[in-house]
C-alpha cells in the first residue's frame, strides 16, 4: 500500500482551510447569534427561563408548530419612544461623523504629509488611547466635565464664568465623547488613502492652472472618496448603537436606541422586544451599506 | 492670457533657423540670472545663468542627483529659488505661482488624473481658465487629433497603456499653448522602439507649434536626438553648454567625453603650446601628434588626449598618408553588430582601445578575427584635448 499524499490535494486541503477560517469564524460569532436573535424577536415575553415563548411548538396537540408574532414589531410602531430613539441615534451619529471627518481630514492629510521618521510618531499618537480602557478614558471626561471638574475650575480660576457651567450630562458631551472616542477610527482609513496620493497630481493640477483650494476639491477630495467612505462607516455604525457614551456623559433625555435596547433587555426583561429592536438597528445599518455598494458596482461596470 | 498669438508668431522657419545663441542682438525667451537653490547646507542648483531662445528644444542632461529635476521645478514655479531670478519672455516670474505661470510641465509619472477620462484629462487646463464649453470641446478636439488619440477620449487612464498615457500628458500640457513646455523625462518609461517613435513625434510636435521645450533627461542618448542644445549638469553646475555635436565631438573635459559615449584616453605630454595647436607626445607609442586647443598649456606637463572609437582606422597593413600611426596591437574582443563592428584592441603598451568601424564590405575575408595584428591610426584633427 503506497501512502503517498498528492502534494495538489494537500495544497488545495490548505486552501480550503485558509479560505474556509473566516467564513467559518463569521458563521459562528455573527450569524448563528444573530439568528437566535432574530428567532428571540419572534416571540413573546415570559416570566420563566428562559423569558420568551419558544419558537417551535413540539407538543402533540399543536396544529401550527412555528409560533412566530410579529408583535413586537408591531410595538415598535405604536410607541413614539422607539422613533424618537431611532432618530436621535441617527442624528447623533450623523453629526459626530461629520465632526469627526471635518476634524480627521486635516490630521490624517497632515500625517500622509510629515516626512519620516515623525510620521510614525503622529500615527503612534493617534492609536495611543488604545492602550487604555475605553471605559476609563470615559470617566476621564466625566471627571473634566463635571460641576467640580477640572475645565469649570479652569475657568473659574480666570475669572470667565461666576458659576460652574453644565457640561456633563447635555448632548454636547455625548458628542465630545463620540468624536474623542471614534476620530482615530476616521483618521486611520483616510490616512491610508492620502498617503498613497501622488504629489505629483497635485503639482500637475497647480501646473495647469488650479489654485490650492481648487486642487483640493478638484484632485485631493475626489481621490480620498474611498477613505471618506470606510471611515464615515467605522465611525457611523459603532456611533449608532453607542451605548456607554451616551448612558455616562449624556442627560436622561438623551435616548439613544442604545440606552433603549438596554433598559428594555436588563429593566425591563423584555427580551423578544430588545431582539426586535437590535434587528431593526441591523437593518438601518445594513440597508444603507448594501446600497453603496450595489452603487458602487455599477459605477465600477 | 493671449497666449495664443505667441505660439503662432514663432514660426516653425523663424525658430527652426540659425543658430540664435551665437548672434547677441537676440533676446534670449527664458533667462535664468544667479540661479541658486539650497536645501539646508546642500546646493542643488548652484549659482546657474541660462539663456533659451525662442522655439529652441533644450536639453538638460546629467546623472541623477545633479540638480537638474530642482532647476525644471524652479521654471514650473513648484520650488522657490534661495537666490536669483528667472525670466521667460522679458517677465519675471521668480515669485510668480505655478497655477499663473504660462508654463506647462510633462511629468515624468505623467501624473495623469485617475479620476477623469482622458477627455477630461486634457480639458481640465481650460476648465480653470474658464473658457466657454463649445471652446473647450473644440480644443480638446484638436489636440487628440494632435496626439492621435480621438478614439480613446472617453477612456479612464488604467485602460491606457504607458504611450497612450504619455500622449495624454502631453496634450495636456499643450492645450493651454503655454509659452514654455518643460518635459521631465518624457521617454524614460517607454520601451525602446515606442521611445524612438515618440522622439521624432516631439522634434515634429515641437517644430509645428514652435513652442520652446526644455527637457530633462538623464539619458545621453535623448538628449542628443532631441536638442538644439545641450546643458551638461553635474553638482549643480553646468559643465558645458552647446549643441549635440559640439558637445560630442569637443567635450570640454573628461566628464563630458565619458558621458557621451565612449572615448579613448592617451595619456601624454605637451611638446609645444601656441594657445592655438598643441603638440603632444603619446606615452603610448612615442609618436608626436598635433591638435586644436585654445588654451596654452606649460611644455612638459601632463594632458590627456581623447579619441572616440569611430574615428579610430584600424587595418591589418600599415596605413599611409595624413593620418597618424599609433599604435598596433592584437585584437582581443570583438563584437559584430551588422552595421558595425566593435574591436577590443590590447595595444603594445598593454592598455586597451576601443574602435567601431563600419562594415561597408560584404565579403567576410575582410572582417578582422581574434588574435590578428592590426594598425590603429587616427586623423589628428579628430583627436581633443581633455582637461581634468
Amino acid at each position: 500500500m503506497t501512502t503517498v499524499v498528492n502534494p495538489g490535494k494537500r495544497d488545495r486541503l490548505w486552501r480550503g482551510v485558509v479560505i474556509a477560517t473566516p467564513y467559518l469564524w463569521l458563521l459562528l460569532f455573527f450569524l448563528v447569534p444573530f439568528a437566535i436573535v432574530l428567532k428571540i424577536s419572534f416571540a413573546d415575553p415570559l416570566v420563566a427561563q428562559p423569558p420568551f415563548t419558544a419558537f417551535f411548538d413540539w407538543s402533540a396537540d399543536a396544529g401550527n408548530r412555528v409560533l412566530a408574532t410579529l408583535d413586537n414589531y408591531r410595538f415598535l410602531l405604536e410607541d413614539k419612544l422607539y422613533l424618537v430613539s431611532y432618530l436621535k441615534s441617527i442624528k447623533i451619529a450623523l453629526i459626530s461623523t461629520g465632526l469627526c471627518l471635518l476634524l480627521g481630514f486635516p490630521m490624517a492629510y497632515a500625517i500622509a504629509l510629515t516626512p519620516y521618521p515623525w510620521r510614525n510618531l503622529l500615527l503612534l499618537l493617534v492609536i495611543l488611547p488604545f492602550w487604555t480602557s475605553f471605559l476609563l478614558r470615559v470617566y476621564a471626561w466625566m471627571v473634566m466635565l463635571g460641576k467640580q471638574g477640572l475645565i469649570n475650575q479652569m475657568l473659574m480660576s480666570m475669572g470667565l464664568i461666576d458659576e460652574p457651567l453644565q457640561m456633563l450630562y447635555t448632548d454636547g458631551a455625548v458628542y465630545l465623547g463620540i468624536v474623542y472616542t471614534y476620530v482615530p477610527f476616521m483618521i486611520l482609513p483616510l490616512y491610508a488613502t492620502l498617503e498613497k496620493l501622488d504629489l505629483d497630481l497635485h503639482e500637475a493640477a497647480a501646473d495647469l492652472g488650479a489654485r490650492p483650494l481648487q486642487v483640493f476639491r478638484d484632485v485631493t477630495l475626489p481621490l480620498a472618496i474611498p477613505g471618506i467612505i470606510a471611515g464615515c462607516l467605522l465611525v457611523f455604525i459603532p456611533a449608532l448603537g453607542e451605548y456607554v457614551i451616551p448612558a455616562l456623559l449624556g442627560g436622561l433625555d438623551s435616548l439613544m436606541i442604545g440606552r433603549t435596547l438596554y433598559d428594555e433587555f436588563f429593566v425591563n426583561r423584555d427580551w423578544p422586544l430588545a431582539s426586535a429592536v437590535a434587528v431593526v438597528l441591523l437593518l438601518i445599518l445594513i440597508l444603507p451599506i448594501m446600497l453603496f455598494q450595489r452603487l458602487q458596482q455599477e459605477t465600477d461596470a | 492670457m493671449s497666449t495664443a498669438s505667441d505660439g503662432k508668431q514663432a514660426s516653425p522657419g523663424e525658430a527652426g533657423s540659425g543658430t540664435p545663441w551665437k548672434d547677441p542682438s537676440q533676446q534670449p525667451f527664458i533667462e535664468l540670472q544667479s540661479l541658486s537653490k539650497h536645501f539646508g547646507q546642500f546646493a542643488a542648483v548652484d549659482d546657474i545663468s541660462l539663456k533659451i531662445y525662442r522655439g529652441e528644444l533644450f536639453t538638460i542632461l546629467g546623472g541623477s542627483g545633479c540638480g537638474k529635476s530642482t532647476l525644471l521645478r524652479m521654471l514650473a514655479g513648484f520650488e522657490k529659488p534661495t537666490a536669483g531670478r528667472i525670466l521667460i519672455d522679458g517677465v519675471d516670474l521668480t515669485e510668480t505661482p505655478p497655477y499663473e505661470r504660462p508654463v506647462n510641465m510633462m511629468f515624468q509619472s505623467y501624473a495623469v488624473f485617475p479620476h477623469m477620462t482622458v477627455e477630461q484629462n486634457i480639458a481640465y487646463g481650460l476648465k480653470k481658465e474658464k473658457l466657454g464649453r463649445a471652446e473647450i470641446a473644440q480644443r480638446v478636439e484638436e489636440m487628440l487629433q494632435l496626439v492621435q488619440l480621438p478614439q480613446l477620449a472617453k477612456r479612464k487612464p488604467n485602460q491606457l497603456s504607458g504611450g497612450q498615457s504619455q500622449r495624454v500628458a502631453l496634450a495636456r500640457a499643450l492645450i493651454k499653448r503655454p509659452k514654455v513646455l518643460l518635459l521631465d523625462e518624457p521617454l524614460a518609461a517607454l520601451d525602446k522602439k515606442l521611445r524612438e517613435q515618440t522622439q521624432f513625434e516631439l522634434m515634429n510636435l515641437q517644430d509645428q507649434l514652435g513652442i520652446t521645450f526644455v527637457v530633462v533627461t538623464h539619458d545621453q542618448e535623448e538628449a542628443m536626438t532631441l536638442a538644439t542644445r545641450i546643458a551638461v549638469m553635474d553638482a549643480g553646475r553646468f559643465v558645458q553648454i552647446g549643441t549635440p555635436s559640439e558637445v560630442y565631438e569637443f567635450p570640454c573635459n573628461r566628464f563630458i567625453a565619458d558621458f557621451f559615449g565612449k572615448i579613448n584616453v592617451f595619456e601624454a605630454t605637451v611638446v609645444t603650446s601656441d594657445g592655438q595647436y598643441l603638440t603632444a607626445r603619446l606615452d603610448d607609442s612615442d609618436t608626436e601628434i598635433r591638435t586644436r586647443h585654445e588654451q596654452s598649456l606649460v611644455p612638459g606637463s601632463r594632458c590627456a588626449i581623447g579619441v572616440r572609437p569611430e574615428k579610430l582606422l584600424i587595418s591589418t597593413q600599415a596605413p599611409t598618408g595624413e593620418a597618424y600611426t599609433v599604435t598596433r596591437g592584437v585584437v582581443e574582443d570583438l563584437a559584430y553588430y551588422g552595421n558595425r563592428s566593435l574591436y577590443r584592441v590590447r595595444s603594445q603598451s598593454g592598455r586597451v582601445i576601443q574602435v567601431s568601424a563600419q562594415n561597408y564590405q560584404r565579403s567576410a575575408e575582410l572582417l578582422l578575427e581574434w588574435d590578428d595584428e592590426v594598425f590603429l591610426s587616427w586623423d589628428s584633427g579628430c583627436s581633443v584635448v581633455l582637461t581634468e
